[in-house]
């Protein structure tokens, strides 16, 4: 591989590591904040609105 | 109703969150779908383009590097617009669309000085100069992330929103610094050679990679951006629900007291 073949690869890999944690982050994020929710609203706890809804107010 | 009545009414009702949270559950598929399509037609053609006469092999480092450039900007001018969301017409999701492109646009401004110093170091022969272009962007980074620290200091977003949006709209003045730097000042970066009066200066043969690449980066970050604003409405209303749950003891403590 010449030299600037090396420098290629590093910006591309560099690219597709960052762009990786990046999905990786938004994902989990997104995957524990829905678990908090369903904790919450398995503990019984919910929106006025929600309670409205179903009648529970 | 009149026709320009549509679209803000349209606008009005995406700001109910469980409309949004249902459209974004059709939407970040399809994107997510459409950006690996295009991604993959745009790496096929970026590696079949040819090299270029001076700069050789090292020019496909261009069709990451300016996309990457491209959307650091049109995602700091899109949290610009949040931020007139957020002061003039107080929309809810406008913070939200704020709050979650600063981390996005942070990721893509460091890769834009990091593919860039990459490319510098066999073409200029240094990784980094202090010259206007590099500078500003560097800026637009530590813009990031002030923004990204000023929308998570506090609890209550509602708290933030306001100074987050007047600082965003106050850095806005960065971007068309970062634009025209390379003709205002004297730099070692090249002058633009796609966005510039008179159209491109680059080969079609090299344009076209570039521009779809482009396309499938702003597809990644539509993608991302409507993924973190879905994350970004279930956060505050987990932040809703808990304060909820601790209203609830402290009642049930003090009735126990009694």
């Amino acid at each position: 591989m010449s030299a600037h073949a090396a420098y290629v690869t590093a910006a591309y890999a560099l690219s597709a590591a960052g762009i990786a944690a990046l999905i990786g982050w938004v994902w989990l994020d997104y995957r524990g904040r829905k678990r908090d929710l369903a904790m919450l609203v398995a503990a019984g706890i919910r929106r006025r609105s929600e309670r409205a809804r179903d009648g529970t107010a | 109703m009149s026709e320009t009545g549509v679209p803000a009414r349209n606008l009005a009702l995406l700001g109910n969150p469980t409309r949004f949270l249902a459209l974004a559950g059709t939407l970040v598929p399809l994107l997510a779908g459409a950006t690996v399509i295009v991604g993959v037609v745009g790496l096929f053609l970026a590696f079949t383009a040819p090299e270029d006469y001076q700069q050789g092999i090292t020019v496909r480092i261009m069709y990451i590097h300016v996309p990457f450039a491209w959307l650091s900007m049109f995602c700091y001018t899109l949290m610009a617009v949040s931020a007139l969301g957020t002061l003039v017409w107080r929309h809810p999701l406008a913070d939200v669309a704020l709050k979650a492109a600063a981390p996005i646009g942070a990721v893509f401004t460091a890769l834009a000085l990091v593919t860039g110093s990459v490319w510098g170091k066999p073409m200029w022969g240094t990784w980094w100069v202090w010259d206007a272009r590099l500078t500003s962007v560097f800026v637009l980074f530590l813009m990031y992330l002030g923004l990204i620290a000023l929308t998570r200091a506090f609890d209550d977003p509602s708290r933030s929103a306001r100074a987050a949006a007047v600082m965003t709209l106050v850095g806005f003045i960065n971007i068309p610094i970062i634009k025209f730097s390379v003709e205002w000042w004297n730099t070692l970066h090249q002058p633009a050679s796609v966005l510039r009066m008179g159209g491109p200066t680059i080969d079609p043969s090299m344009l076209w990679p570039l521009l779809v690449m482009a396309a499938a980066m702003t597809l990644l970050f539509l993608t991302l951006h409507v993924a973190a604003m879905r994350t970004e409405v279930l956060r505050r209303r987990v932040s809703v629900l808990q304060r909820m749950a601790a209203r609830q003891a402290e009642h049930a403590a003090g009735r126990a007291a009694r």
